[in-house]
């Protein structure tokens, strides 16, 4: 963003592209085993692609919600290993890493309508669950911070709706199943229990079933029809004229004081 | 990286002003708004989109003497990836009803209304399914759901925070399916913000008259998402998709209808064929193309490609010149720049402050007027903040929420967003957020009418890579419902063209030979060759290492 600098002569990153800042240390960090020197307070994404890496796999939303870019890494001299997202995670110096784009998850195949609020299709589609032998490797490498063992040990007592809670965050980038002692796909069993909690447990829209018989009665049609074929003066008139529900009104309860368009 | 100590001493004087604020925001008032004329002079004077110097002239095609961004005009003035005279077309690598090309939620939402009227559906993706920008979708849908509002008051939101500049009978499908799109996610799954007596949780948004906008946590678009790929990964046997094989080209028949289309895939680099009866374009935006050096809330692939493609056969855009830069993007730390911080923050009541802590907008204005106050406060009047990196940002007063809504609102109702500042040593319950404008979303775009269809029979498009619901300006809540009203009625017309009997005679790329003939005619040399499927963010120090000029050929 060159043009809203208010100090010209520091070099400014546009766009996504890294730059070396003045002054700015580089770190070294390993590709794979290969040392390359990136600056520091690079994510781990943007410091493989100031050293020339293009990505095509291990990148996607670039902002940590689309679990494109699952990595590992460990720091020279220890044996712990890490785990992170590489648009997240900011270079360390001696950091040893590879992404792991893509792990190989059984899923299984369901119709959502035959599904019920109970538990045992859960257990019938993905016995596997039963082999979790607590060791808690899958939380300790979700990068949401997710209780990944918790929610699994959730859908083993039936608690659909503690499970669905509890992997809200996910997003499914598979660094539990590859952790897995049980070989259990953590996260295609927590995209079906969310799913039958949607569907099944949580009460449904009550507004909503009037609303869509209105709309498929064809109420709205005629207004929505004048509105398209109005005049400019006489819209923007309707548009500034228009009541604002009040901020702290209770859901449901205000009522403005133009009906006719209800 | 948590603050620095220059931050800090400057978040002394947010925190100076707080309970004052506070006060006022707790008695129901609000810093003003402005009139019309107003938002019309900051827009004129502070907007990217009004300046410029930018812009040049489409010389080909059907937005031929139209000014658009300068990468916008070098996309649309683009040549083909494939030498149309050495393609041999009577090779089908695959045959199918519905092409979906961009599987995010338009293109997925498309490719399971075509399955559920009958349809064989094959979904090409560039990335993987469901890369896309309605992952990153945080604050919510919007759709008239209350029994105080309706389609009526949607629409007039909707047009008016466009400026009037919106296509109607977009505005008003978009307004009438909204609870329609809503009630199918909710039987599809999805875990929708509720009461315990199944009431939408549904607040107020930048130019709402009602509380329209439902949401799931701070990650709706991500929940949409996951619920319609997993809805789509249970109809394996009538949907196929395809992964890293993303479309370079359409292909048209003899008679001039849209018949498919060629896709490439980017691990084996090869090219194949698909031949179908009705395509749906559903690409999404061109954030990736960093119009004017702003950094981007876009996925990896936001391309344009769509508009690209469309292009070339016959098929016009209507607003492209019009982008979105969303008021608050993050200007720190440098590892989160760009990234959106969503406008329920602001709905929640937090303020925008300048560097001495004092309000300087109403939170809540459409979109590109509150971005263009962001830019005049901080660049000519010179009250922004600068970051370590040499950015430019203003404070967003976060742990107002705190106070207003209660102790642990911000971690519940942004609970990704807390994560991703956390991460970096920030606590935005605690401490303001450094937010500046940022390249959002592409408003323009593809021509269709309310059916989602484009001028060339059997040819679909729906979501961002289409023009004209959003005027020149588009609300919150209204891309993530764009995409599921749109990309449904793409489907299921589809769907419906193809029951009405189809038939297809000998594939052909003319169109492209016809194109680039008007490309030479034209005088344009040495024009770019698009789609270019993904951004290039090699630094210059790479690129001259890669040796352009002393080698021989591509390794």
């Amino acid at each position: 963003m060159c043009e809203i600098t208010k100090q010209p002569e520091i070099k400014v990153a546009t766009g996504d592209r890294a730059i070396l800042p003045e002054g700015a240390k580089t770190i070294p960090i390993f590709v794979m085993g290969k040392k390359y020197d990136v600056p520091e307070t690079l994510t781990i994404m943007k410091a493989m692609e100031f050293a020339g890496f293009k990505f095509l796999r291990g990148a996607g939303c670039r902002g940590g919600i689309c679990g494109a870019c699952p990595t590992v890494f460990r720091m020279a001299g220890d044996y712990k290993l890490h785990f992170g997202l590489a648009c997240q995670t900011v270079v360390e110096a001696n950091m040893y890493l590879a992404q792991i784009p893509f792990f190989p998850a059984n899923r299984a195949s369901y119709n959502i309508e035959e599904m019920s609020a109970a538990a045992d299709a859960i257990h019938a589609l993905y016995p596997e669950i039963f082999r979790c032998v607590a060791c808690n490797l899958c939380t300790k490498a979700c990068p949401m911070e997710v209780k990944v063992m918790d929610y699994i040990a959730a859908l083993k007592q039936g608690q659909i709706d503690k499970a669905a809670r509890i992997s809200f965050d996910c997003i499914q980038c598979g660094l539990c199943a590859s952790r897995c002692m049980g070989e259990i796909p953590q996260y295609h069993v927590a995209q079906l229990a969310r799913r039958i909690f949607g569907k099944f447990i949580q009460p449904r829209f009550e507004h909503l079933v009037s609303r869509v018989k209105e709309i498929e009665s064809g109420k709205y049609d005629q207004m929505l029809d004048e509105l398209t074929k109005m005049d400019h003066e006489t819209l923007k008139k309707k548009y500034v004229e228009r009541e604002r529900e009040p901020d702290l009104s209770s859901l449901g309860a205000w009522k403005p004081k133009e009906t006719q368009y209800l | 990286m948590a603050y620095t100590p220059e931050l800090r001493e400057l978040i002394k004087k947010v925190e100076a002003t707080r309970p004052a604020r506070l006060e006022r925001a707790r008695r129901g008032e609000n810093y003003p708004a402005l009139t019309m004329d107003e938002r019309e002079e900051v827009l004129s004077k502070f907007h990217p989109d009004y300046q410029k110097d930018a812009k040049r002239i489409v010389r080909v095609g059907p937005n031929k003497g139209d000014s658009l961004q300068d990468q916008v005009v070098g996309l649309l003035e683009s040549k083909s990836i494939i030498r149309p005279d050495k393609v041999n077309l009577n090779t089908i690598n695959h045959e199918t009803d519905v092409l979906v090309i961009g599987g995010g939620g338009a293109g997925t939402s498309a490719a399971l209304m075509a399955e559920a009227a009958g349809c064989k559906v094959i979904i090409a993706n560039k990335l993987r399914h469901g890369d896309s920008n309605t992952i990153m979708a945080e604050g919510g849908i919007q759709g008239a759901t209350q029994e105080g509002d309706s389609p009526y008051y949607h629409y007039l939101d909707t047009i008016g925070g466009g400026h009037f500049t919106n296509q109607p009978d977009l505005v008003a499908a978009l307004a009438k399916d909204a609870p329609l799109s809503i009630a199918w996610l909710e039987s599809l799954g999805m875990m929708f913000l509720k009461q315990d007596d199944g009431r939408a949780v549904t607040r107020h948004f930048g130019g709402s008259s009602r509380k329209r906008m439902h949401s799931a946590g701070d990650m709706t678009g991500a929940e949409i998402m996951r619920v319609v790929r997993d809805e789509v990964r249970n109809r394996g046997n009538n949907i196929t998709v395809l992964e890293f094989s993303p479309a370079v080209e359409l292909l048209l028949d003899e008679d001039g209808k849209c018949a498919g289309a060629i896709l490439f895939n980017m691990e084996t680099r090869e090219y194949s064929i698909v031949k179908a009866k009705a395509v749906v374009i559903s690409t999404g935006g061109f954030g990736r193309l960093h119009i004017k050096g702003f950094a981007t809330t876009n996925h990896y692939g936001a391309t344009m490609d769509g508009v690209v493609m469309a292009y070339r056969a016959g098929v016009a855009n209507k607003l492209l010149a019009s982008t979105q830069y969303h008021p608050t993007g993050v200007a720190y730390p440098e590892q989160n720049v760009g990234l959106l911080i969503t406008e329920k923050v602001r709905g929640l009541g937090a303020h925008v402050l300048n560097i001495k802590g004092e309000q300087f907008c109403f939170p809540l204005e459409p979109r590109d007027v509150e971005s263009a106050e962001l830019i005049q406060e901080a660049m000519a009047k010179g009250l922004g903040i600068i970051t370590p990196t040499g950015r430019v940002g203003l404070w967003l007063d976060s742990p107002m929420i705190e106070e207003l809504h209660g102790p642990g609102s911000v971690r519940k109702e942004l609970p990704a967003k807390f994560i991703q500042f956390e991460r970096h040593g920030i606590d935005i319950s605690k401490d303001p957020m450094l937010v500046y404008p940022t390249l959002h979303y592409q408003n323009g775009g593809i021509c269709v009418n309310g059916n989602s269809e484009t001028i060339l029979p059997g040819l679909y498009a729906a979501g961002e890579a289409i023009g004209g619901v959003h005027g020149e300006n588009r609300l919150m809540g209204n891309s993530l419902q764009d995409i599921i009203t749109f990309g449904r009625r793409a489907g299921k017309n589809a769907a419906a063209y193809i029951k009405g009997g189809v038939e297809l005679k000998k594939l052909t790329l003319d169109h492209v030979v016809k194109f680039e003939k008007e490309l030479a005619e034209a005088g344009i040399e040495n024009p770019q060759i698009a789609p270019i499927l993904l951004p290039d963010y090699s630094t210059d120090e790479v690129a001259a290492n890669r040796w352009p000029e002393a080698v021989t050929e591509k390794v």
